[in-house]
């Protein structure tokens, strides 16, 4: 039987949804018997959303000062206390997993698997490499413990209707003070989050100022959806860079995606090759992007941007 | 600080569109343009500045490979690094002992920084760093986007997903680069044959008592499921329709 170890991603307050992804990864895995670990300075209220998820059959809560910002190597060595006795530690492959997961692979003595998008068996597991161009599946050792991110893309969200113990572990190691959080500038929106939203309205290069880039925001109002770019987009500055789709940013699945002025690089579709419906506009007919869409419009973004917003 | 160390992994070019080869054992490499990892470049490059800047004494590139890799390494020569470590492996390295590779390196070397690419553009796998410094038992700074050197510790700012944090690591660390810590510099032709007389030391893994380790087997590759090409419309209004008749407007 597999036990499975998953790393909540949380901001102190509120569960970040790729942890109720991870479980419905964890879930595929045959008779699993999966737990959430939540580290953190309090971690109750965050222990006690986690309890909700389906599947969960625990909920540890490692309470601790330092773990009140996710430094990698103050959580790794927690981690790796915790880890004992678990077939399987998952985390999310967001930039807090990706941070995280392999340093604790690494003091555990294993490699580690980025980015599991399917399970085929308790240590088989689908991946993509070379930005979605290829998929590879992998055999992981049975005798040491499987270390992976799961690309929350891949999976919807289990359900909240559980309620798991919640039990408080005490976790004994040294933590190194060679780290320290000094300031967090996030962008405050009060858009949909571009990782979870239904729909999602991204803007490129074609828009061509940041000023611009505000014909997109008034689509996405008008549309309740969240705001991407392309890594070009974010390079010019129009945006900041956690509006960045694909490969090396975000990779998002909602049940609508709209690319405008996006010509569609492979770096860039490997980001939304799992949304429902893709739409693209660009003035250029031959663009790769129109590869991949379900619906496509040629023609120029900016007679046809505002017409659309005031068509819906 | 005396020297930093810079990864340099070669990789299919970032241009080419990559294949699964025809029995699925993996892709096509034959004939296939290659290059730095660009994410090792952006690293270099912030070497290179550094070092310019006074801040450092030494950049010294090392790659993990075969002989083949030596050109990524005269190409990194001719950008600035003042030498280069090919250690020597023909059969592939998984990413630990990558980082165990690295980590005997830096205890050789002993570099106040060590500088890679956030990720790999052929295995995507966004780890070595990270493995590198848990190994160490030193400070990781991932994705960086700014680098602010301070005496004994640094300043990094980092491209998270809700936006940017700072944090502050004590020095010896490590650092991943993100894309927008610099815009590498382009390779002048008389640089290219300075770099023919850098010196370029050969190790094979063995020699630092590493076994490439193959933990996870990378049993077939497969192209990914394809996307079916859908409709293309003439106007505003088809579009407007086409939504509503997906029920997603």
């Amino acid at each position: 039987m597999s036990k499975i170890l998953l790393i909540a991603e949380h901001d102190g307050t509120a569960l970040n949804p790729s942890t109720a992804k991870m479980v419905a990864c964890a879930a595929q895995i045959d008779a699993a018997d999966i737990d959430i670990a939540v580290l953190a300075e309090s971690a109750s209220q965050v222990a006690t959303e986690a309890a909700t998820l389906d599947s969960v059959a625990r909920v540890l809560t490692v309470e601790k000062p330092e773990n009140k910002y996710a430094l990698a190597a103050i959580l790794a060595p927690q981690i790796v206390a915790l880890a004992d006795g678990y077939s399987h530690v998952f985390g999310p492959s967001t930039t807090f997993g990706k941070d995280l997961m392999p340093r604790v692979a690494a003091l555990l003595g294993v490699n580690q698997i980025s980015d599991v998008m399917s399970i085929e068996g308790s240590h088989t597991f689908k991946r993509p490499i070379y930005a979605g161009s290829v998929v590879v599946t992998l055999q992981a050792a049975t005798d040491t413990a499987v270390v992976a991110t799961v690309r929350t893309a891949s999976y919807s969200a289990v359900g909240g209707s559980n309620s798991a113990p919640i039990e408080s572990v005490d976790v004994d190691v040294d933590l190194p003070q060679h780290t320290r959080f000094i300031e967090l500038q996030a962008g405050s929106s009060d858009r949909p989050d571009l990782q979870t939203a239904t729909a999602v309205v991204s803007g490129g290069r074609a828009l061509a100022s940041e000023e611009n880039f505000g014909m997109i925001y008034a689509l996405a109002d008008k549309l309740g959806a969240g705001v991407g770019a392309s890594r070009a987009a974010v390079d010019a500055g129009y945006v900041p860079n956690e509006l960045q789709v694909g490969q090396t940013g975000k990779i998002i699945a909602p049940d609508l995606y709209i690319a405008i002025g996006i010509s569609g690089a492979i770096q860039h579709l490997t980001g939304i090759k799992d949304a429902g419906t893709i739409v693209a506009i660009n003035k250029d007919e031959e663009a790769p992007i129109f590869e991949v869409t379900d619906i496509g419009l040629v023609g120029d973004l900016f007679s046809i941007l505002p017409e659309l917003t005031e068509a819906l | 600080m005396d020297k930093i160390l810079v990864g340099l992994k070669r990789v299919v070019d970032y241009n080419v569109r990559v294949r699964v080869n025809s029995d699925g054992s993996g892709v096509e490499t034959d004939g296939v343009k290659m290059s730095i990892n660009p994410f090792d470049e952006i690293a270099l490059e912030e070497a290179l500045r550094i070092k310019e800047k006074g801040a450092a004494s030494e950049v010294i590139v090392v790659s993990i490979g075969g002989a083949e890799s030596q050109q990524q390494l005269r190409t990194g020569l001719a950008m600035g690094a003042d030498r280069a470590i090919l250690v020597e492996t023909s059969g592939p390295v998984d990413a630990l002992s990558c980082a165990r590779a690295l980590l005997e390196i830096t205890n050789r070397e002993k570099p106040g920084l060590v500088i890679l690419g956030k990720q790999a553009i052929d295995d995507d796998n966004t780890q070595t760093g990270q493995m590198l410094a848990g190994l160490w038992g030193r400070p990781q700074a991932t994705f960086a986007s700014h680098i602010e050197l301070d005496g004994d510790s640094a300043r990094i700012t980092r491209e998270i997903d809700v936006g940017k944090e700072i944090i502050e690591v004590d020095l010896p660390a490590v650092v991943t680069a993100d894309l927008r810590l610099n815009e590498p510099r382009y390779v002048k032709l008389p640089d290219i044959m300075k770099a023919k007389k850098k010196p370029l030391d050969e190790i094979p893994l063995a020699d630092l008592g590493i076994e490439a380790s193959q933990q996870i087997d990378q049993a077939s590759f497969e192209p990914p499921a394809d996307r079916q090409k859908g409709v293309m419309v003439e106007d505003v209004a088809g579009l407007v329709a086409a939504l509503k008749d997906k029920g997603l407007v």
